[in-house]
């Protein structure tokens, strides 16, 4: 089936099989391998994506359902070189170990904080449920979404 | 994934009938176990039809009755304020499932649909006597969960809403598995004007159920200690690698005591 989709702003049509999932898409289609895949039971979240602003998790989506839509991944959020404030204060705050994790908790992360500018620390533990990090002991990354929380307007 | 076609009809009548035409489709709500099960190849569909494009999804709140579109996401039951106002628990309820990202695209219609054992709306739906209604007909919740994953639904039929009776009080505690965010034990409790009704899921052999013991105890002393003292039966209740039938039997207890305090 033919799909047509916006990805990082930049228009994208593709013929693709229908059993696609919207992480293969990303990766194997286009090429935009900072979306990991961590798991098969959906729920590690290192897949995560924007779709119409939301965070999914691009692993359990064919892209058909996402036809039209528009989508965000880890490489478009960093204006040029500047570091978006989520990717700035995990660089600051040590905030990945292998850093396996990292695009689906910053893709993650963006959206609590969007959706919840004063976010708390008891709130960014629970928000990043469905993120999970075998390296970090997850404290830095707290500290990362608490200092971005401040940049980003909270 | 086995091959399949994909479909996105622009009503519940054509998602019917491309059912009903074909061999062995299934519907697409948010996915979140539709895809995972294809993914592991634990079920196949020759054609996925998605109700995304069927209108399903919208929220209305009456003085008596809050009615939830079957394509409505967990996140917009969890932040509805006209649900939040009305029935807070229901809100408290979807705000609580899996995570964020699950939330953004699971439906209340698909996990009543696929009526997981711990999964968290039924509990809801039971306690509450709330009424799924379908392209066809209209039931009633004590008639609708037909055990693990079975329901009273027909393949080729769509839920399209579900009313809830607005009670006087109504609350949900669940205890999460800590990998999945799924019930190890989830209890509904609702406090009607003429009696109490108690849900639980997670814990049942034969998925959600309503559990006489706690409501009976509550029926003649709806007291906050009331629940100190009694014990439930682990008969029926589900032992896994998760916990033990004896374990989720104290769970059912424990969770219930906290949900009391909320409708006292
Ligand atoms: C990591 C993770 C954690 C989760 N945690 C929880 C949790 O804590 N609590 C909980 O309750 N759930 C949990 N879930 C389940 C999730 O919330 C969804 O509710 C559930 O997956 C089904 O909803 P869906 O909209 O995704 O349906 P789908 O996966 O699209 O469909 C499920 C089934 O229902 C059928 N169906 C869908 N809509 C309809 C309809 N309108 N009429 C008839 N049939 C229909 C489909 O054909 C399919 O068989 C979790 C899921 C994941 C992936
Ligand atoms: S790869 Fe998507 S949740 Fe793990
Ligand atoms: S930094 Fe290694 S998994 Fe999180």
């Amino acid at each position: 089936m033919e799909i047509s989709l916006k990805i990082n702003g930049k228009d994208v049509k593709a013929e693709v099989k229908p059993n696609t999932l919207l992480s293969t898409f990303i990766r194997e289609n286009l090429q935009l391998t900072g979306t990991h895949i961590g798991c098969d039971t959906s729920q590690c979240g290192a897949c995560a994506v924007h779709l119409n602003g939301d965070a999914v998790k691009s692993c359990a989506i064919l892209v058909a359902q996402a036809n039209g839509a528009e989508i965000t991944t880890i490489e478009g959020i960093a204006n040029g070189d500047e570091l978006h404030p989520m990717q700035q204060a995990f660089h600051e705050n040590h905030g990945l170990q292998c850093g396996y994790c990292t695009p689906g908790m910053v893709m993650s992360s963006i959206k609590l904080v969007e959706n919840n500018p004063n976010i708390s620390e008891e709130e960014i533990r629970k928000g990043l449920e469905g993120n999970i990090c075998r390296c970090t002991g997850y404290h830095n990354i707290v500290k990362s979404v608490k200092q971005a929380a401040t940049v980003m307007g909270g | 994934m086995y091959e399949l076609q994909y479909s996105k009809p622009s009503s519940v009548n054509d998602a019917v009938a491309e059912v009903k035409n074909s061999s062995d489709a299934k519907f697409l709500a948010g996915g979140m176990t539709m895809i995972p099960t294809l993914k592991a190849r634990l079920s196949s569909a020759d054609l996925l039809v998605d109700l995304k494009g069927s209108n399903l999804s919208n929220i209305s709140v009456s003085s008596s009755e809050v009615v939830v579109g079957s394509m409505t996401r967990h996140c917009d039951v969890a932040s509805s304020n006209d649900i939040k106002g009305s029935l807070p628990a229901l809100a408290k309820l979807a705000g609580g499932i899996g995570d964020h990202m699950v939330r953004s695209c699971g439906t209340i219609g698909g996990s009543l649909a696929n009526n997981d054992p711990a999964a968290c709306y039924p509990s809801a739906v039971l306690a509450l006597d709330a009424t799924v209604v379908t392209n066809e007909r209209s039931i009633l919740a004590a008639d609708f969960f037909e055990g693990m994953f079975e329901t009273a639904l027909n393949e080729d039929e769509i839920i399209t809403e579900i009313k809830f009776p607005i009670p006087e009080k109504a609350s949900y505690i669940k205890f999460p598995n800590p990998a999945s965010r799924y019930a190890m034990v989830g209890v509904f409790m609702v406090k009607k004007t003429d009696e109490i009704s108690v849900a639980v899921t997670g814990a049942g052999e034969n998925g959600v159920f309503r559990c006489k013991e706690i409501e009976d105890v509550l029926n003649s002393n709806f007291s906050l200690d009331a629940l100190d003292n009694i014990q439930i039966s682990d008969d029926n209740l589900t032992s896994d690698i998760h916990a033990s039938a004896a374990y989720r039997a104290n769970l059912i207890k424990e969770m219930a005591k906290k949900g009391l305090k909320d409708l006292i």
